[in-house]
């Protein structure tokens, strides 16, 4: 057992981390800034955009640190990213674009 | 017979995987955890990206989650999307407690793996009680609407701001009772009161008598609340995406209460210290992170997105 003998400050690093993404994506939600809502990226607003990159990094803080993922063997990571990373974007892939040509107009 | 079966009872008992044989230098259980978070993992994506489906399918009239998700209990008024970053602040806390549970667990520091066990337990609790009120109050619906033939739900206007049914009808919507009412009676009242109109579930805003010309022609019935068939804050299926994933993820943090304290009878009694590790904790561990992982994008696509 990988047992370190560090102490709790990571801990508390990775919480106020996660914390401060956390105010500031709530803050961004209800000051929505005009040229984030107003500008369209790839179909979405560009705060769209905005929101999934602060949660792909919340997430990864959260796998790599609280999961621990980050401190285990390299076979063993990716054993466990390959088949999400493949397979979700595949999946979104599939679906959103099938979502677009279904598209009702009003 | 019975030595074959002694032999296979003998050599259960024997560590299935030993240092040498660990091709990933993680134990069986821990690495099984794993791969059943994999699976959950895909389980969730799907529903998610079933959800952007449905969204990119009726983008005009999709629900804004800020016109839905603006209460805070024991407040007036609109208050966007606190609720639930109250409710992602509790999840995070109790994820932070469970890690610290973990890194006394491998110090072997039993009454501080208890402590921090029993507030993670708690941060479950309370988010699962949030939740449920935040289900009370979709389920019994703030502003009503009035549903069409097209299933595009409109609402109550006053100008270019969102009123409510209630207003309109001169009621309280929190005052207790069963409110009911029907689609004539909902247009005599915008007849009585010129300064109401609509607002078309494209967000379009009608004046009074095109309001009351367009309900004529379409209006099916008056919604209050939500339940699966259909929900006064848009097309049908907002609100079965909102009650099948929030309620999942909400069974998978029960589940998860539910093992944690397991484990802290568990700990309590000592059994972890009489095998020498705490590996239990640290696979209940990753499963909790997990339901912690697995909101933080439910938060950002129903409700920021």
């Amino acid at each position: 057992m990988a047992s370190e003998t560090k102490g709790n400050w990571w801990i508390w690093k990775v919480f106020w981390i996660l914390l401060f993404i956390t105010a500031f994506e709530v803050a961004l939600g209800i000051i929505k800034p005009s040229f984030l809502v107003d500008t369209i990226l790839l179909g979405t607003k560009l705060i769209n955009h905005v929101f999934i990159i602060l949660t792909i990094i919340k997430a990864a803080y959260i796998i790599n640190q609280f999961m621990h993922l980050g401190h285990e063997k390299v076979t063993l990571k990716w054993t466990i990213l390959l088949p999400a990373l493949i397979l979700v974007p595949y999946l979104l892939f599939i679906l959103l674009n099938e979502g677009l040509y279904t598209y009702l107009k009003i | 017979m019975d030595e074959v079966l002694d032999e296979a009872l003998v050599k259960d008992h024997k560590p299935a995987w030993k240092g040498g044989d660990q091709p990933y230098e993680a134990s069986y259980g821990k690495l099984m955890m794993w791969f059943f978070l994999i699976t959950d993992t895909l389980t969730f994506s799907a529903f998610l990206a079933a959800y952007g489906f449905s969204r990119f399918k009726y983008p005009d009239i999709w629900p804004n989650p800020e016109d839905v998700f603006s209460h805070f209990p024991f407040l007036h008024g609109e208050h966007p999307l606190l609720f639930v970053a109250l409710m992602t602040f509790i999840l995070i806390m109790s994820s932070v407690t469970m890690v610290l549970a973990v890194n006394y667990g491998h110090k072997m520091q039993k009454k501080k793996v208890i402590l921090w066990l029993s507030l993670t337990i708690v941060g479950g609790a309370i988010f699962l009680g949030s939740q449920a009120w935040e289900w009370g109050h979709f389920i019994h619906g703030d502003k009503g609407g009035i549903n069409t033939q097209t299933e595009h739900v409109v609402h109550i206007a006053e100008g270019e701001k969102l009123s409510s049914v209630y207003a309109l009808m001169g009621a309280d919507g929190h005052d207790g009772n069963h409110h009911h009412y029907t689609v004539d009676q909902v247009i005599t009242s915008l007849e009585a009161n010129p300064q109401y109109n609509i607002r078309k579930a494209n967000r379009m805003y009608l004046t009074n008598e095109d309001a009351i010309t367009y309900l004529r022609e379409n209006a099916s019935e008056v919604l209050l609340g939500a339940n699966l068939k259909n929900n006064e804050y848009g097309h049908p299926l907002f609100a079965d995406y909102f009650f099948f994933i929030t309620g999942f993820h909400g069974f998978h943090v029960f589940s998860g209460v539910i093992l944690l304290i397991i484990i802290l009878i568990n700990v309590i009694k000592g059994t972890y210290e009489r095998r020498g590790h705490y590996e239990m904790v640290e696979k209940v561990g990753l499963y909790w992170h997990f339901v912690d992982l697995v909101w933080v994008f439910v938060f950002t696509f129903f409700y920021l997105v």
